[in-house]
């Protein structure tokens, strides 16, 4: 086991950091809510939610709030999910796919932009987008 | 640095791990978990952490799930594959495993939402539940070793004390001595042979208390960390941690501390490549109280035995094999490490005018939430203990508090508003003393926990010193005769003369401090007294010998049909009547065991 420097306590700390900061009461700039009613999980929401796992892991942000919560209520429509960017209205994403889920994570989390191919709609109850 | 890469796991379940959680099964709990997760395939998402003491120990054994910070109370082993199927399969959280106030109608599920929690200002146990102890990354990821970067590299040592200065710190272990006072005097004291010494004040012996063994062992490293801050600040090179041997999981755990400070170089020969050198050993007290006062603390260390010595000269000066020492109590140093990070100002920030910070406290006794809790100094008696502490058991009335273990005093429930800090507890008679808080009811008598506390204190004197030796010793005869309604209203007197003498003329603080649970009762409850001498009575009827039993006839005979279970129970052959008849008790056969008072079934059996 080597002697820290100061630089390689730094490095340490950032690196425990990625894995430990989902304990933390801090800010997150997004949520993500897989919802896991019975019926989400028949689709697949368990490979949606290790999709949105990897792809936080992959990249060691720690100001991604991945969480789960029960049926959303538009079960032929599982499985499905809702981002949140801090400060603005939630958007629920359906039928989603591993692959899809990476898209979403790419462009709408980290760059911001809807990916409205996917999305049943902005905010909670309104499905006219 | 770790040879396997952590992996990021969607969900941590934060498991209690302190004593109180570990006695109440925590470990098969986390066995449970683990056996469920792995059976619903959950291993690469779900991941079981053990925690140091979370404070709410009456409701243990205790999981967090985070994120989210939900709450779950006392889990049992079948309570666990619904709970995963639920919550972390489902995401469900599962009410009713959750903790519902008896006033409340439904549960809380959000820790920091639960009154116990919300009035708490978490300092000296910053990472309360959200580390590993056993880990030295989860403490690093926490800003933890970082106040010890600042204060080796952007800090001279006089520029440490003073900060420790402004920040107003003060001893946590009693005493409240100014803790950077404390550290400019070692640093300035001369040592024959250059050497310092640093020691932590870890042999907590107050019955009930239990902030020091949380610190140890929920968040080590936090100590460590305070103590190579100290050691830069004096110029020590070797640290002691004195820790009862009592306290197993503490020991465990600050050894399994120390050993991964040493690997990364944060303890031992040129810490961090900066040059500075020090290394902090464990050893453990064999469970003396009286080994928790300083000289007598040295003392042990040096191998000798634990006795303590007349003062000047202080540690300070002359501590241990002669050299300047510098002693400070577990939470002190857990404190230090903030204190640099955040800044001295910072933590002045919270206390009142003399009391800076929080101070930690356990509370227990006749209190719906036991449990440990963090405070900003100055919160009043009644914030404790209705507000955290959720008030008294079973709508009893609040009677006193005992603050400052066994050497503390009462305090009534007329200064139920008095602000807690240094001052108004020696004002009030009593002492902040570690931190034990100790709740009594209606149902307690005042003169038998006098009584009680002094026959500790009493066997844990050391003998050395006459007036601690005999004059305890003699007041603790006196307390017990009053107990037995044999104590005259000169026993009095002569008991307030002692409790002075005692206080006054004992050589350490041990004797110094063992009067005052009797000259506060007696201040705040002399009528109590009065009671036992006067009338022979115990108004509490706690006190046995002054009890009198007696069978109401009409209710054993219409309520019991005269059951005859009381008789059947009396070992002395003092209850009189046949089956189907009413009871009625001897009272020269009586030897006011009660027993029969606890078993009736119909409450015919009366106490006066």
């Amino acid at each position: 086991m080597p002697k820290l420097t100061i630089e390689e306590l730094e490095k340490l700390r950032e690196e425990a950091r990625k894995t430990t900061f989902i304990r933390g009461q801090g800010e997150f700039r997004a949520k993500i809510n897989v919802h896991m009613g019975t019926c989400g999980l028949a689709a697949g929401a368990r490979n949606i939610l290790n999709a949105f796992l990897r792809e936080i892991e992959k990249r060691g942000l720690t100001d991604i709030l991945l969480t789960t919560s029960g049926c959303a209520g538009l079960c032929s429509r599982e499985p499905m999910a809702t981002i949140e960017i801090a400060g603005q209205a939630p958007v629920k994403y359906v039928d989603l796919t591993e692959k899809k889920a990476q898209e979403i994570f790419e462009k709408h989390i980290l760059g911001g932009e809807i990916v409205t191919a996917y999305a049943l709609g902005i905010g909670s109850e309104k499905t006219d987008l | 640095m770790g040879e396997t890469k952590e992996k990021l796991y969607r969900v941590h379940l934060m498991v209690c791990a302190g004593t109180g959680c570990v006695s109440n099964r925590a470990f098969e709990i986390k066995e449970a978990l683990e056996k469920e997760i792995k059976r619903r395939g959950l291993e690469n998402e779900v991941k079981v952490v053990t925690t140091g003491c979370n404070g709410f120990c009456e409701r243990g054994p205790l999981m967090v799930v985070q994120p989210g910070n939900i709450f779950y109370q006392m889990l049992t082993v079948k309570d666990i594959p619904y709970l995963v199927e639920e919550h972390l399969l489902k995401g469900r959280p599962v009410q009713k495993l959750m903790y519902q106030p008896p006033e409340e109608k439904k549960p809380v599920p959000v820790l920091s939402e639960i009154n116990f929690f919300k009035k708490q200002v978490l300092v000296a146990l910053r990472n309360r539940g959200l580390i590993d102890p056993e880990k030295i990354e989860d403490y690093i990821a926490r800003d933890g070793y970082k106040a010890l970067v600042k204060a080796l590299t952007q800090m001279t040592p006089e520029e440490i004390i003073r900060e420790i200065q402004i920040s107003g710190l003060r001893g946590r272990g009693g005493a409240g001595f100014p803790t950077g006072l404390k550290w400019q005097l070692v640093r300035q004291a001369i040592s024959p042979d250059g050497e310092k010494y640093l020691v932590c004040n870890g042999d907590e012996g107050d019955p009930g208390a239990f902030m020091d063994r949380s610190i140890l062992e929920a968040d080590p490293h936090s100590v460590i960390e305070g103590m190579l801050i100290g050691a830069r600040a004096i110029g020590a090179t070797k640290g002691f941690i004195y820790v009862r041997n009592e306290y197993p999981l503490a020991v465990k755990r600050v050894l399994i501390a120390l050993d991964q400070a040493r690997e990364y170089g944060l303890l031992g020969h040129d810490i961090l490549g900066t040059g500075f050198d020090f290394d902090i050993r464990v050893v453990r007290g064999a469970g003396a109280f009286v080994c928790g006062e300083e000289t007598a603390l040295l003392a042990s260390i040096e191998g000798r035995l634990g006795e303590p010595r007349p003062r000047p000269p202080y540690p300070a000066e002359k501590g241990l094999w002669g050299k300047p020492t510098c002693i400070n109590n577990v939470e002190t140093w857990a404190n230090v490490p903030v204190i640099i990070d955040r800044g001295g100002k910072w933590f002045a920030s919270i206390g009142t005018a003399t009391s800076k910070g929080t101070k930690v406290f356990s509370l227990v006794g006749k209190i719906n939430n036991t449990g440990l809790v963090e405070v900003p100094m100055g919160i009043t008696l009644r914030e404790i203990i209705y507000d955290i502490g959720g008030g008294i058991p079973g709508g009893k009335k609040f009677k006193a508090v005992q603050t400052g273990g066994p050497s503390g005093g009462c305090i009534p429930a007329e200064l139920i508003d008095l602000p807690i800090d240094y001052e108004s507890l020696t004002q009030a008679g009593s002492m902040m003393g570690s931190g034990g808080m100790v709740v009594m009811d209606e149902d307690t008598c005042m003169v038998d926990v006098a009584r009680y506390f002094l026959s500790f204190t009493q066997d844990e004197s050391c003998g050395k010193c006459t007036p601690c030796r005999e004059g305890t010793k003699a007041m603790l005869d006196i307390l017990t005769r009053i107990t037995e309604g044999k104590g005259t209203e000169e026993d009095l007197i002569l008991l307030e003369e002692l409790a002075h003498t005692v206080k006054e003329a004992s050589l350490c603080g041990l004797g110094k401090t063992a009067p005052n649970p009797v000259l506060t009762t007696l201040r705040y409850f002399r009528d109590e007294y009065i009671a036992h001498i006067r009338d022979k009575k115990c108004p509490a009827h706690v006190c046995r010998q002054l009890n009198v039993y007696t069978i109401d006839p009409q209710i054993c005979l219409e309520k019991g049909h005269g059951c005859d279970v009381c008789r059947r129970n009396c070992a002395s052959e003092a209850i009189l009547g046949a089956k189907g008849e009413a009871h009625r008790i001897d009272q020269s056969k009586c030897i006011k065991c009660g027993v029969c008072y606890d078993v009736c079934n119909f409450g015919a059996v009366k106490v006066e």
